[in-house]
């Protein structure tokens, strides 16, 4: 099954607008009556197929939403009906007694009920560590975000059937593990969110920084998650971290108009016209970081990163950007969660607050770390900061070492540029 | 894409009436359906036009400002959404949503620095820049 599939027709357009908007409702409430996430999404589809066949005869109903509902509600009560017929059947073949009380659970009204946590208990089963994450990723934009197969498979750059065959087994993976329908509590909790807002972030940065391909940006990626984003904050307005990550994405994207130039070549935060930055994202982006300040306890590494993307958004210039805050908050972030790519952001940081030399002591302290060893982006900072000390050669060379480790073409390119601007490759002994 | 929703004056808006404890109620859901879903970035109820002014402009660039209230009701806007969704399709279907009983609401689309074109010069690129910078050091403080 396919979510609506693209039409010129205007009806199906409406359609297609519907179903983001209801789908997760829509969803959320057949789980919670059926128990089972893959029966409830094919109930939801029913009616969806319903809306295309029907709406374009009969007219866009006055209430979409209701509609789509009662609609799905019919099919399910059907598929009730069937199988406890089939049910009763196999008992009497069986020659055992069929006199147990017609067990039909009243789900008309239940689906009636509006529950406000369907939606957010979608989000935990879409998000379940039983998954794999590209599963998780891919049944959270399918059933939270109501994209279709094509959509995600284009999104992500995958062909189309791996998209459906990872959803397909994504929900059998749920039935078989009996994943239940549920806010989860106690120390469970909190693992749970974190699965969540990786997911909601891993979709971000699948947007926001394309590891491969000719597209440096894919924008819609960026403003799903940020959509689920807002949507997940509202339904746990008292997690900091959730805040957090949402202050995050507001921020990151508030820059997606100015990280790419007019013929599609990335422009990174130094050169970018921070008259292209989005304002009210910027707006958004910085209440969101306060509600998580003020939720409480100490900034996780989501909000850590906020209050660092939230630096760069108050400063009119690089030069006018409160390095010292930076750094001293990438020194708190290296120590809630340290990595070796914090500890180089921390170096760029260190070179802008206190000179190249303090930055490029932190960046060299790295070269011999394995996880960066094909990490691009290191001789790309060691190559800026030996560059604004004067050593073009050895910059030079950092920069064609870069080049060479990015699966990005654009970057590649801008790379290779960089390297030619510190004059041609000096050849001698290069360093181990 | 982003829209803005705009909520036309009616009699009873410049007349400033308060709405009824149920008309606040469903609006107020409505609000919250909108937030919830991730749409609204922005939305406001607007006072009367008595107490706003229009600043009128003549060729030469001088202004005369003028006090409300304004006669034309149906003109004035008394309140707007913003909303980013993704497509023309779908700000319309939430538009529909809304608790109105008569009246009048006009969508029309943001336009953003692209669809300026040559107009938007470095220069004034570099103003709108300064700007933003410090309406962002504003929100932040």
């Amino acid at each position: 099954m396919t979510g609506p599939a693209p039409t010129a027709s205007a009806t199906h357009r409406v359609v297609d607008a519907v179903w983001r908007m209801e789908s997760a409702k829509l969803i959320g409430a057949l789980t919670r009556v059926t128990g089972d996430v893959g029966l409830a999404e094919e109930l939801a589809q029913d009616a969806l197929l319903a809306a295309l066949e029907q709406w374009p005869e009969s007219g866009i109903p006055a209430k979409p939403g209701a509609w789509l509902m009662a609609t799905a509600k019919h099919r399910a009560i059907d598929t009730f009906r069937r199988a406890e017929r089939l049910e009763r059947k196999t008992a009497e073949l069986g020659r055992e007694l069929a006199v147990r009380e017609s067990t039909e659970p009243d789900w008309a009204a239940a689906l009636d009920e509006v529950v406000e946590d369907d939606v957010l208990r979608l989000v935990f089963i879409s998000c379940h560590p039983v998954l794999s994450r590209e599963a998780r990723v891919a049944l959270t934009l399918r059933l939270i975000g109501g994209l279709a197969t094509d959509e995600i498979a284009r999104a992500f750059l995958v062909p189309e059937p791996t998209v459906a065959q990872r959803i397909v087994r994504a929900k059998r993976t749920l039935t078989a593990a009996h994943v239940p329908f549920e806010v989860p509590t106690g120390a469970d909790f909190t693992a749970r969110v974190s699965s969540v807002l990786e997911v909601l972030y891993l979709i971000f940065n699948e947007g926001y920084a394309a590891t491969s391909g000719e597209h440096w940006t894919r924008p819609a990626l960026c403003q799903e998650a940020l959509r689920l984003g807002r949507i997940v904050a509202e339904l746990l307005p008292g997690e900091s971290e959730v805040h957090g990550l949402v202050a995050l994405l507001e921020l990151q994207a508030s820059r997606l108009a100015a990280r790419t130039g007019p013929d599609g070549e990335p422009v990174l935060l130094g050169d970018q016209d921070r008259g292209r930055w989005d304002h009210v994202l910027i707006g958004r982006g910085l209440a969101a970081l306060r509600r998580a300040e003020r939720s409480g306890g100490a900034l996780g590494p989501y909000a850590l990163q906020a209050a660092i993307a939230a630096c760069h958004a108050r400063a009119g210039s690089v030069e006018q950007t409160d390095w010292p805050r930076i750094a001293a908050l990438y020194d708190a972030l290296a120590q809630l969660a340290p990595s070796p790519v914090v500890e180089l952001n921390r170096a760029v940081a260190v070179s802008r607050a206190y000179g190249a030399a303090a930055g490029l002591e932190l960046a060299d302290a790295l070269t011999d770390v394995p996880a960066l060893r094909g990490y691009h982006l290191l001789p790309s900072v060691r190559g800026d900061l030996l560059e604004q000390l004067g050593r073009s050669a050895e910059a030079g060379a950092e920069f064609r070492r870069a080049a060479s480790l990015t699966r990005n073409e654009r970057e590649r390119e801008l790379l290779l540029d960089r390297a030619a601007a510190c004059g041609p490759a000096v050849p001698g002994p290069r360093e181990p | 894409m982003r829209f803005m929703v705009i909520v036309k004056g009616t009699e009873d808006t410049e007349k400033g009436v308060m709405p009824t404890e149920q008309e606040l109620t469903e609006m107020g859901a409505y609000n919250e359906e909108l937030v919830k879903a991730g749409v609204m970035l922005a939305g406001e109820g607007l006072l009367p036009s008595s107490k706003g002014a229009r600043v009128r402009f003549d060729e030469k660039g001088g202004s005369t400002v003028i006090d409300g209230p304004f006669a034309e009701t149906k003109e004035l806007v008394a309140g707007f959404w913003i909303l980013e969704v993704s497509s023309r399709e779908e700000v319309l279907e939430w538009v529909r949503k809304a608790p109105f009983r008569g009246g009048e609401v006009e969508v029309r689309q943001v336009a953003s620095a692209e669809d300026f074109g040559d107009a938007m010069t470095p220069e004034l690129r570099e103003q709108e820049d300064r700007l933003r910078a410090t309406s962002a050091a504003q929100h932040g403080s």
